[in-house]
């Protein structure tokens, strides 16, 4: 499943990457090396294994749906790059 | 103060009086001062530290000191730490100050210890030599025998493990995703140990990939190691994955007996191009266990090959969800643009590094429609059958015995063209993270260019304690008194 330019270039919009398109040939090499290494587990008979959720068998607990923390706008927004009387200031988002 | 002061050393001299809290964050700042050329701090907080020591004074002369009260840390830059700056060694989050403290910090601040600043690391703990942090590389205090070149301490905790080397501080808060405690621990002739998954909250703790992520400490002696992972572990509501379970008093198991117990060495292990003198420190390793009455047998892991393919799936799918976050929005870096799309982008390629995007891409095309099955579900499927491997040998062994590291620190620069020659650092390391298993590095000799090496124990899940043991017992027998020449 090798990857071209024109799929590194698809994969890094989606990641929004902005990625030149002189670098792309390089990426797609890079990503295809390792890639070509991940191919490896095609080699591990998985037959019937169901696939790890976690370490250590746990339950995922339960939690009472209360509110924990009481809302402090100042604090949320303190690391804003952007905000105006308590609201988050972002670009336009609807035409 | 006596050279080389541990930890467990500064708790009774502090109890004692014989120094006081502010004099020992005093000397510790001076130090760092001096070690700048190192690069192992982003961000020293010497007013926090002086004020947090002098605290520490009063407590102690009230009679309330805490377990850690008075002793320097520093923290990795991946910890949020309230009101300071926290930058997981990248560019994207800025001058982020959290306005709340991870859970593990909290509980070392809640037993006394004092901040003496924020550690340099790989940029969301993303590399195997700190090379990739935007604050540029940490330098290794250590350096082959008669030379000038600069060495990798490893990653990503470089900055943790070189200020413990270098005695920038008493003990270090680390994180390890495949090996990110215990390489740079190898690298750099100290202490380090990764717990259960679950063991310590990730709640406050940057996110890099989240079945994988563990929190642990980097320390001078197994002991000093036990005394930090006992504050810094412990049940937290505010983190679903973190383990309902007592927190044994780790440091009582240290020189414990460890006569009887069974030991495995896997044969998956010895892998081509290993150097012999690695090797060899493997085989005395096994002498050493043996003479305190250990039984030692070889075990098989079989899936131990795939293991670092499987990871490097899980983790840069985990990565690439975890870090969509980084929007420019609400915190961190926001690059302007003309459309939206043009804002996500652009800060998004600004603000993170190379190795971090090239992880997002890999990722996000793992995990495309199409590709999910064949690649995400594959590992999963592959992370069991390594996790298998394991349960199988602990039927007949108690702990695993293996080298940390497939070499000593390698020199800045010399690894830097082939991501999957980096990767490899990790080949002895990843499994215990796919795994959820604690593992423990400790140095255990010097190879003939006078750089340390490691020795890795990996132990049952929530079985830190007879790690602690075994460990305590390698580190009597291997004596390690080399240290770093001072250059800095």
């Amino acid at each position: 499943m090798a990857i071209d330019a024109a799929t590194v270039k698809k994969v890094a919009s989606l990641a929004r990457i902005r990625e030149p398109d002189d670098r792309l040939e390089a990426l797609a090499d890079e990503l295809n090396g390792i890639l070509a290494w991940i191919e490896q587990l095609n080699e591990v008979d998985t037959e019937g294994v169901e696939p790890m959720t976690s370490a250590v068998a746990t339950k995922l607990p339960m939690r009472e749906d209360v509110v924990s923390e009481p809302g402090d706008a100042a604090r949320i927004l303190a690391n804003a790059p952007k905000s105006e009387r308590g609201f988050f200031v972002v670009p336009k988002v609807v035409e | 103060m006596a050279e080389r002061l541990t930890l467990k050393g500064a708790i009774d001299g502090l109890r004692a009086k014989r120094f006081s809290a502010e004099e020992l964050a005093a000397t510790h700042l001076a130090a760092m001062e001096q070690a700048r050329p190192l690069n192992a701090f982003v961000l020293e907080t010497p007013e926090a530290a002086i004020a947090m020591a002098k605290a520490s004074d009063a407590r102690i002369a009230r009679g309330e000191a805490g377990p850690l009260e008075g002793v320097p840390l520093g923290i990795k830059d991946l910890f949020c730490t309230e009101g300071v700056r926290t930058t997981a060694g990248s560019k994207i989050l800025g001058n982020f100050k959290p306005t709340y403290e991870s859970t593990v910090t909290a509980n070392l601040w809640r037993d006394g210890a004092v901040m003496l600043g924020k550690l340099n690391m790989d940029e969301f703990a993303m590399g195997s030599s700190n090379e990739n942090s935007a604050f540029g590389p940490v330098v290794n205090p250590w350096r082959n025998r008669g030379s000038n070149q600069a060495l990798t301490p490893g990653g990503s905790s470089g900055g943790s493990a070189t200020a413990v080397a270098a005695e920038l501080c008493l003990g270090a808060t680390a994180t390890d995703t495949g090996g990110s405690i215990r390489q740079p621990a190898a690298f750099t002739g100290t202490v380090g140990v990764k717990p259960t998954y679950g063991r310590c909250s990730r709640w406050g703790i940057v996110a890099f990939a989240s079945s994988l992520d563990q929190a642990g400490p980097i320390a001078r002696t197994v002991e000093d190691a036990a005394i930090l992972l006992k504050s810094m572990a412990g049940h937290d509501p505010k983190d679903s994955t973190s383990l309902n379970v007592e927190t044994p008093d780790f440091p009582s198991f240290v020189g414990k007996p460890v006569k009887g117990l069974r030991i495995g060495v896997p044969k998956e292990y010895r892998v081509d191009g290993m150097p012999p003198e690695i090797e060899a420190l493997w085989a005395q390793g096994v002498a050493w266990l043996k003479d305190a009455g250990c039984e030692v047998v070889e075990v098989s892991l079989p899936h131990t090959r795939f293991a670092l393919p499987a990871y490097y799936i899980i983790a840069p799918a985990e990565a690439s969800s975890n870090l969509a976050r980084y929007d420019g929005m609400r915190f961190g870096l926001r690059v302007d643009g003309e459309t939206l799309t043009d804002v996500y982008e652009e800060t998004r390629s600004q603000g993170f590094g190379a190795e971090v995007k090239r992880r997002i891409l890999i990722g996000t095309y793992v995990l495309s429609a199409g590709y999910y099955d064949a690649y995400y579900l594959k590992a999963q499927k592959v992370r069991q059958r390594i996790a298998d491997d394991f349960t199988t040998a602990f039927e007949r062994v108690d702990a695993l015995l293996t080298p940390t590291a497939p070499s000593a620190a390698f020199g800045l620069g010399e690894r830097t063209s082939d991501p999957v020659a980096m990767y490899l650092n990790d080949i002895f390391t990843v499994t215990v993270n796919l795994a959820g298993l604690p593992g423990m590095s400790i140095p255990a000799g010097v190879d003939a260019q006078g750089l340390p090496l490691g020795l890795q124990l990996i132990g049952r899940p929530l079985d830190e304690g007879t790690l602690f043991s075994l460990a305590g017992a390698l580190e009597q027998a291997a004596d390690f008194t080399a240290r770093p020449e001072r250059w800095w």
